[in-house]
């Protein structure tokens, strides 16, 4: 156990009655409530928390915010853990447990760290220049050492045991950013009563408000923010949501945010998500999302204890934490001078300010007298010295001469940049801004505005009073009025400086992008070799990417570019800013569509009675559906299937037929309306009939197919396969609003409002005599192709159509949905004396193949009526959607590979859907290709596999033998080719 | 992205389906192949104001006509198909 030795005795925002143990690189530490990771290891001294991506460079904590681009870490472990977390934005809470990242064998004794040395190998542009040859060491040579050697965390690998959520908020004004300009904007608009949205990602509010306030206003600066707290809390109109990230936002204004609900508990509570995604649509949006500072290259400023000099005033202010002794602040902004004053308040030693201005400025010269500080005006700290330990000294150059200065910490600072992310998601470029010396957001998305610090408003007061505007424009646009709140004159806030990005060069890496180990030599090679644009300087160098997307990097690399070119950097760019500002988790993505929640399963109404019979599902889309009823442990799908199909051939059987789409069409217009979808005539079905019908897109290949039926002389029923019922319903509203507005009748879906129950075979009669009430159901009386409304069971409406897919006497009965189980059962029972038996979708197919009905394999969308043998269906005497491309030349192209039957010449052997057809003696080459097979079954009439396939000039071949090749199984077998309808072709059964 | 059905009101993108341009008319059966082959494949793209087919799948199953300016991404109005069509 290590004690917090950098933890001064009083003060910051922490809980010190509540301390906390956690773990890091499975060392025991303590911190205090409303730490985060990163102030927590600060007071215990830890300073070395990471290995660069690159060359394994030690690394310290830079920053304390978002913008982190070294304290990256692995949280949690087993099946939670999660890598790439910014230590800096990890909240503290009991038995924490954290382990640093891309080192081997551990943190301090890292051999990777050798690529160091290779570093003139692992330049700018090194995976283009290196590993180009030869070619096939890249998959097994290069790939995985480079994999070992660069990398960042490692993801558990385990399945995610949290839940995730997502949901959706209406507001009139969101405001992003709780910093003294989203405070001032929420009270503005919370008073006025509109409905107001407050996110923040931090779990307090107030952003930078207390840190950058001088310590004469703090106690001040901290009575404004629990008034503003308190108030805004009270205020039933406004909505606080702290622990959330906005991280990105879309057309319309559409704002996504991350709330990070059970992040800072060891484990979410019961029944409560880890994160929960909201989708945001305010009418006006408030972006107050502050600024990110600006570090300054120079060699070596990535060693642990080179830090933001306002960071280093949050771990004081905030956290009641040093990060060094003796400090040297090297900043060309004024802002550094409130590090220096903070500082000297708590009693640390800032021995030197280095200044690259010329004249300094007031500020800093009142804050060096104040702190007893040398101050270096036109001077430069040119290198850190020290270990993987931290940093030991400054090396400054000031008037032609270097000098070593001893510290433990550099504060740096270049200036601010606005954080202006969500501002130029939606396709504006920033630009550049002489006056705020910043990249700033212009051509805002209407009803978008930013405020505070990320407007420019870099002082607590003007931010505060810019926020408070951007709430009294949106109350405008939004026909409201208000007051704003009164922001007290917070004096003494310097926001001053000048551009300084680079330091002058001395041997050492100075880096630039700490994340991706980019340095001022790599940028200054990319512009060598010619890739001057900053897009291009990212893709060369890596700038800019990975977890921190350049945060505290891309402004710096603007300038060194600028520099390198010698333009003015109102010539020069940011790199496109792209979502998301900080990562998200996969799993907010799904949010609960995971596992079977991915897509919901539709259950037949006739579920449970099929569940009761034993069957086995298969998946068909979203549904499920019985394949096959094993009748004892162990029978093979093949044998039951087998079983089941002759038991239809010879008796009876029932299968659940409920999931094919049902649509009910009502109206005088209904016939001409299905005479313009379908390709064949409706409007001359006779009442109390049905028949079988073509659907074409209007391409002029098939859509679906299906039966339509003729209830009442405006009243039609269609069916259609299971798979298309949506996209048919769909193309027939199309058709209807677009096509036949002014057609008078009405559709509507029934799939799911009746139950359907095909019973086929020689007894289908005798079966269902005993359950229908008072109905002729002799062939003369109800003949095939006729339809019904009747009553079965005593008194349940049902409907009958005879209709029949196995090639059978054949029935199929419709129920209402919740009747469904009882008639079935109803069925079941009077079947027994015949030896009924429910069949599955593998008998359908043995049945439905010997009879050649096309189904999914031959409705594929690739193929035509006629293809299907199904040409003389399409009437020429109206017009009907698909008619005139069905008979453009390619399509009617006697060369077409249409249906035909195919059978092994050798009973004994057998082929697969997807052989591809060829001449018997033909070399098998894609050339001498002649069309290829739909679908197989085995034939218990027949006893040998049929098939059904498509084949050029098919007609003409009948009683020919050719080859079926299937290449995935390299299987060549002899086919005969034969008419598509192998059982009972002249279709006596079915008209029994 | 939210869409203003005029039936149902502002509602998510996610509740509907679309298809593309609503510019196409349907040819009658005595013009040439050629108007056919137009209306079903060829389309316009087009840089601004745009009438694309929206189908409100999720809910009142209308077709709906959504002018959409395809450079700044803003809706500029939706309309009821049929009543476009009439």
């Amino acid at each position: 156990m290590t004690h917090e030795s950098n933890r001064l005795p009083q003060g910051g925002q922490i809980d010190r009655r509540k301390r906390i143990s956690f773990r890091f690189d499975r060392t025991n530490y303590t911190g205090y409530k409303g730490d985060t990771l990163a102030s927590a290891l600060i007071a215990n001294g830890v300073k070395l928390v990471g290995r660069s991506f690159k060359y394994h460079r030690p690394r310290g904590i830079l920053s304390a915010g978002a913008e982190e681009p070294n304290a990256l870490v692995e949280l949690r472990t087993g099946n939670r853990r999660e890598p790439n977390l910014r230590a800096t934005q990890v909240e503290l809470y009991d038995g924490l447990e954290a382990s640093s990242q891309n080192n081997w064998p551990s943190l301090k004794y890292d051999l990777l760290s050798l690529n160091q040395l290779a570093g003139p190998l692992l330049s700018a542009g090194f995976y283009y220049k290196t590993f180009m040859w030869p070619a096939k060491f890249w998959e097994k040579v290069y790939e995985p050492l480079i994999r070992r050697a660069a990398g960042l965390g490692r993801a558990s690998g385990l399945p995610d045991p949290d839940i995730y959520e997502k949901a959706t908020l209406h507001c009139d004004v969101l405001i992003v950013g709780a910093g003294a300009a989203g405070l001032a904007a929420a009270l503005t608009a919370g008073r006025a009563g509109a409905r107001v949205i407050l996110v923040e990602q931090d779990h307090v509010l107030g952003g930078r408000l207390t840190d950058d306030l001088p310590t004469q206003h703090q106690s001040e600066g901290h009575t404004w923010l629990a008034a503003a707290q308190d108030e805004l809390r009270a205020m039933p109109n406004v909505e606080i949501m702290s622990r959330t990230s906005v991280f990105s936002i879309y057309d319309q204004n559409a704002v996504v945010a991350i709330e990070k609900v059970a992040d800072h508990c060891i484990e979410p509570a019961p029944f409560s998500p880890r994160q929960r995604m909201w989708r945001i649509y305010p009418q006006q949006v408030i972006v107050a999302t502050g600024s990110i500072e600006r570090p300054i290259a120079f060699a070596n400023n990535d060693r642990p204890g080179v830090m933001l000099a306002g960071a280093v005033r949050t771990y004081l202010r905030r956290f009641g934490t040093k990060t060094g002794e003796r400090i040297v602040v090297f900043a060309s902004h004024d802002g550094a001078a409130l590090t220096v004053e903070a500082l000297h308040a708590a009693g640390v030693t800032v021995v030197a300010i280095v200044d690259p201005r010329e004249n300094s400025s007031p500020a800093m010269i009142a804050a060096a007298e104040q702190a007893g500080a040398s101050l270096f005006r036109d001077s430069a700290v040119i290198a850190a010295h020290g270990t993987a330990d931290g940093v030991t000294a400054a090396e400054i150059t000031t008037q032609g001469r270097t000098l070593t200065v001893q510290c433990d910490l550099i504060a740096m600072s270049g200036g601010w940049d606005p954080v202006i992310h969500l501002a130029s998601f939606l396709g504006q470029k920033p630009k550049w801004n002489p006056e705020m010396q910043a990249f700033a957001a212009i051509n805002l998305p209407k009803g978008m505005q930013v405020a505070g610090a990320a407007a420019g408003h870099f002082s607590s007061e003007t931010a505060a009073r810019s926020g408070a505007d951007a709430a009294s424009h949106a109350l405008q646009a939004l026909g409201m009025a208000g007051s704003q709140p009164a922001i007290p004159g917070w004096q003494g806030e310097p926001v001053q400086g000048s551009l300084y990005f680079v330091a002058p060069s001395r041997s050492g890496k100075s880096f630039v992008d700490f994340q991706n180990d980019v340095t001022v030599d790599d940028i200054t090679l990319a512009q060598r070799e010619g890739y001057t644009s900053v897009e291009h300087t990212k893709r060369y160098t890596t700038l800019g990417m990975a977890t921190d997307q350049g945060k505290t990097a891309n402004v710096v690399a603007a300038g060194l570019i600028a520099e390198i070119r010698g333009v003015p950097l109102a010539q020069g760019a940011v790199t496109t800013f792209r979502p998301p500002y900080t990562a998200v988790t996969i799993g907010t993505v799904a949010g609960r569509a995971t596992g079977k929640h991915f897509r919901p399963t539709r259950y037949s109404p006739l579920h449970a009675w099929c569940v009761q019979m034993g069957a086995v599902f298969v998946e068909a889309g979203p549904w499920l559906r019985a394949q096959y009823y094993p009748q004892r442990a162990g029978e093979s799908w093949f044998d039951a299937a087998l079983r089941e199909a002759r038991q239809v051939r010879q008796s009876v059987g029932l299968c659940d037929v409920s999931t094919f789409g049902k649509i009910d069409v009502q109206g005088p217009d209904a016939a001409r309306f299905l005479d313009f979808v379908y390709a064949n005539t409706m409007s001359t079905l006779p009442v109390g009939k049905a028949r079988y019908g073509v659907m074409l897109r209007e391409d002029g290949f098939v859509l679906d197919d299906g039966t339509v039926s003729r209830l009442g002389a405006d009243h039609f029923l269609v069916t259609t396969t299971t798979a298309n019922a949506g996209r048919v319903m769909q193309h027939l509203e199309f058709c209807a609003q677009i096509h036949c507005p002014d057609y008078d009748f009405a559709m509507s879906s029934v799939s799911d409002q009746w139950a359907q129950i095909a019973i086929a075979g020689p007894h289908a009669r005798d079966v269902l005599r005993t359950i229908v009430d008072d109905f002729d159901l002799s062939n003369e009386a109800f003949p095939f192709m006729g339809c019904a409304t009747l009553s079965v069971c005593s008194g349940i409406t049902a409907r009958l159509f005879r209709i029949s897919f196995s090639g059978e006497l054949a029935y199929e009965l419709a129920v209402p949905a919740d009747f469904g189980c009882a008639v079935i059962e109803a069925l079941a029972k009077a079947g027994q004396n015949y030896g009924i038996l429910p069949y599955g979708t593998e008998a359908l197919t043995m049945l439905r193949v010997e009879k050649g009905h096309p189904a999914g394999g031959e409705l594929n969308g690739q193929t035509t009526a006629r293809d299907l043998g199904l040409g003389k269906m399409m009437s020429s005497k109206k017009d009907f959607v698909g008619r005139v491309l069905a008979g453009r030349p390619a399509l009617v192209d006697p060369a077409r590979p249409i249906l035909v039957g195919l059978k092994p010449c050798n009973a004994d052997e057998s082929f697969n859907a997807g052989s591809h057809l060829l001449e018997r003696d033909a070399p098998k080459v894609i050339e001498n290709d002649l069309g290829y097979i739909t679908s197989t079954a085995f034939s218990h009439v027949f006893n040998h596999t049929l098939g059904l396939g498509l084949l050029q000039r098919g007609q003409e071949r009948i009683g020919e033998t050719i080859m079926a090749y299937d290449p995935v199984r390299s299987k060549a077998v002899l086919v005969e080719v034969c008419h598509p309808i192998f059982y009972d072709p002249e279709n006596s059964k079915v008209k029994s | 992205m939210r869409l203003n059905c005029p039936y149902c009101g502002t509602r998510s993108v996610n509740e509907f389906v679309p298809l593309g341009s609503a510019s196409p008319k349907r040819p009658t059966l005595a013009e040439p192949i050629e108007r056919w082959i137009d209306y079903v494949y060829f389309r316009d793209n087009i840089a601004g104001e745009h009438d694309e087919y929206f189908y409100h799948a999720m809910g009142c199953r209308s077709w709906l006509i959504v002018t959409r300016n395809t450079v700044t991404h803003e809706i500029i109005g939706t309309k009821i198909a049929r009543e476009v069509a009439a």
